[in-house]
């Protein structure tokens, strides 16, 4: 009934003393810009995680397994490994033996510490999804023979070889090694430490540069995020087949990282809001500490309304909406405000994160904005309330005496 | 058929520590559709407690009060706020017109309290202003308005909502002489259109151009009738009130 009027009248008031206003609003505004910046740079973060993931492989599964040295008289052998992809295909799409190696890689007079070294079987360009663009990748017959030959990725080859290096030598441990194929740049950021400064050789020949006599790791892919689960299952089933106890294996999936990494993320961001939400309380009672003065202002002004017919549903309204329209344009100052901090300090922290092939970029939720917005307005009738109803309850000819 | 207005033993008992003031002290009064009636009375006689009685915006200690032939004297808040709201149009002395409104949306008050639609309202609102000759003022802040201006605004407030009762309660006190008998003549014509007007006064030069005169002193009635009469404007000898004898607060005849 009287809705358009308060509301006017809200921002009336607000308009004639914004220094006070602006003060009564600053607890909301600073409350809701916090959540919003918080939350946004931690969508950001969670995306850019995720997409860290994804350019890994979202759908690999690593196994480790230290039965072999650790007192169990079983073992496991590659053999058994390819068996148990090739008897579930549909949920196992793909495995291969990997040796990482603690080896520096020397090219000529040059040392490249930061350079990855893994030994793996000719099957897993494939399953990383890879792809080659001088010479090959290694082969069955490299692999069954443990030859001394490897796939450099693009970092090598354009700080070793300027951009080529197929027939060129590398020294692993002092032991020559034939290039025999560049692999593609995976990201357009390729620089020392990046994913694309790798080298691969025969899992075969990695055991003999190493020195051991069992494989201990394996990275299998399964076709889907869905078939993770069921593929870990069969993994561990059959490992514990052979071990007869769970403590000698370990296998974990690329989706339950990113599960774990997430979960770590949101409590996280729970935590910091929670704190936030403190300055959202303080703007509330900062609000009801200037409804309370503006209502002994303006008790004449309710004694007139009362002598012309208002109920004391109509003054309460009236104050529940300038209380809610004080916190809603606080709400709406304080998401401008955020949306725009975040933006800042995700430019920030994107600037300082090259050398890694993920992007940051600060992503303001809209749930989360609308969620602000929602609270600020709820602040705002809940903590109005009480002063609201003071005026309601105010006797007319009281209200009509005072000056 | 029945009164508009019937007080029967009313009784407003104020306790101020160890004191009790009995602002009105058994009135009885009866008010008729279409009559003229000044309350008079020394200062403290009860004159704006009775007001605010008949107005509905207090209830009695003691006592019944009929308004419309309905007892509102044991009303709830809400109740009352709805009384007032269709059947009481006040003027106060002070104009009490909301400063932040301008003239137009103070003179709808009444009738957005009453629910009606804006369109509606805004068009009485706007006759009710022609007839207090101010319709041209309808943006202005009552601010920007004379006292005797304000005024006018405040009856056309007032008169929006077609009470029953029109209650101006020292409705020239603020205002110079020429200018109070302007709103006085304008109240005069109302009545004579046809609205019950109750006005409260100390001065008898005003309240003899009403067609009847109550008395109060003390909380008590000690004269109902007609304004004519000598008795409704002499100033009685017993009362207890320190007179000074230059008159400055005598309730005496006071040239205007
Ligand atoms: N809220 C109150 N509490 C205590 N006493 C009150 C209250 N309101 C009025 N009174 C007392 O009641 C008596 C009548 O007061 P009232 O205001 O009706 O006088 P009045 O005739 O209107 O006087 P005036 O001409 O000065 O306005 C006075 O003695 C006053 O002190
Ligand atoms: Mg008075």
């Amino acid at each position: 009934m009287n809705l358009s009027q308060s509301f006017r009248l809200a921002l009336k008031s607000l308009a004639t003393s914004k220094m006070r206003a602006l003060l009564t609003m600053l607890g909301i505004i600073i409350g809701v810009a916090a959540v919003i910046v918080i939350t946004s740079l931690g969508n950001g973060m969670q995306q850019m995680m995720n997409q860290q993931f994804e350019s890994l492989g979202a759908n690999i599964i690593q196994v480790q397994v230290y039965g072999m040295g650790m007192g169990s008289s079983r073992s496991v052998e590659p053999e058994d490994m390819y068996a148990l992809a090739a008897e579930y295909p549909s949920y196992l799409s793909g495995i291969t033996p990997s040796v990482n190696l603690q080896t520096v890689v020397r090219v000529g007079g040059e040392e490249y510490e930061q350079t990855s070294v893994s030994g793996i079987s000719e099957d897993y360009i494939e399953m990383s999804g890879d792809t080659i663009t001088q010479g090959r990748f290694l082969r069955y017959v490299d692999v069954d023979r443990a030859r001394n030959v490897c796939v450099i990725g693009a970092y090598l080859s354009q700080e070793a070889f300027g951009g080529g290096g197929v027939g060129e030598t590398v020294y692993l441990s002092g032991v020559p090694y034939t290039v025999v194929g560049v692999l593609n740049a995976s990201s357009s950021d390729v620089s020392e430490g990046s994913g694309d400064d790798c080298l691969y050789i025969p899992y075969t020949s990695a055991m003999r540069l190493s020195g051991t006599a069992y494989v201990s790791g394996y990275v299998f892919t399964c076709p889907g995020r869905d078939s993770a689960a069921t593929a870990k299952a069969i993994i561990e089933d059959s490992l514990y087949q052979i071990f007869q106890s769970s403590d000698y294996y370990f296998v974990l999936t690329s989706a339950e990282m990113m599960d774990a990494m997430n979960t770590m993320m949101n409590t996280m961001m729970v935590v910091l809001v929670a704190i936030a939400a403190i300055s959202l309380l303080v703007g509330g009672i900062g609000i009801m500490n200037i409804m309370l003065v503006s209502v002994t202002e303006r008790t004449r002004e309710i004694g007139i309304r009362k002598s012309l017919g208002a109920k004391r549903a109509n003054i309460r309204s009236q104050f529940i909406i300038e209380a809610g329209t004080t916190s809603a344009i606080g709400g709406v100052i304080g998401i401008l405000l955020g949306v725009a901090l975040a933006g800042v300090v995700g430019s920030l922290i994107s600037s300082t994160m090259t050398g890694t092939n993920a992007t940051f970029t600060a992503v303001p939720a809209a749930n989360s904005v609308l969620t602000a917005f929602g609270v600020s307005v709820g602040i705002g009738v809940l903590f109005g309330y009480l002063p609201a109803n003071k005026a309601a309850k105010l006797n007319p000819i009281d209200a009509l005496r005072y000056d | 058929m029945a009164h508009l207005i019937e007080l029967r033993d009313v009784y407003k008992i104020y306790q101020m520590g160890d004191e009790t003031v009995h602002a009105l002290d058994g009135i009885n009064l009866t008010i008729d559709e279409g009559e003229f009636v000044a309350i008079v009375g020394q200062s403290g006689s009860g004159k704006s407690t009775a007001m605010n009685i008949i107005g509905c915006l207090d209830v009695p200690t003691s006592g019944t009060y009929h308004l419309g032939g309905v007892d509102v004297s044991t009303m709830q808040d809400d109740q009352q706020a709805e009384i007032r709201n269709k059947m009481l149009g006040f003027i106060f002395q002070q104009y009490n017109l909301i400063p932040k409104l301008n003239v137009l949306e103070n003179v709808e008050l009444p009738l957005l309290y009453a629910g009606i639609p804006s369109g509606e309202r805004r068009e009485r609102a706007l006759r009710s202003l022609e007839r207090v000759g101010l319709a041209a003022k309808c943006k202005n802040l009552p601010s920007q308005l004379s006292g005797g201006q304000q005024q006018r605004v405040s009856i056309a407030r007032a008169l929006a909502g077609n009470p029953s009762v029109i209650l101006a309660d020292e409705p020239t006190g603020a205002l110079d002489s020429h200018t109070g008998r302007e709103v006085l003549a304008f109240l005069k014509k109302l009545n004579q259109e046809g609205d019950t007007v109750v006005l409260i006064t100390h001065d008898n030069s005003i309240a003899v151009q009403a067609k009847r005169i109550v008395r109060l002193q003390d909380g008590k009635i000690i004269y109902d009738g007609d304004a004519s009469d000598p008795r409704a404007v002499v100033q009685p000898m017993e009362s207890g009130d320190p007179v000074a004898p230059d008159g400055t607060f005598s309730d005496g005849e006071v040239v205007v």
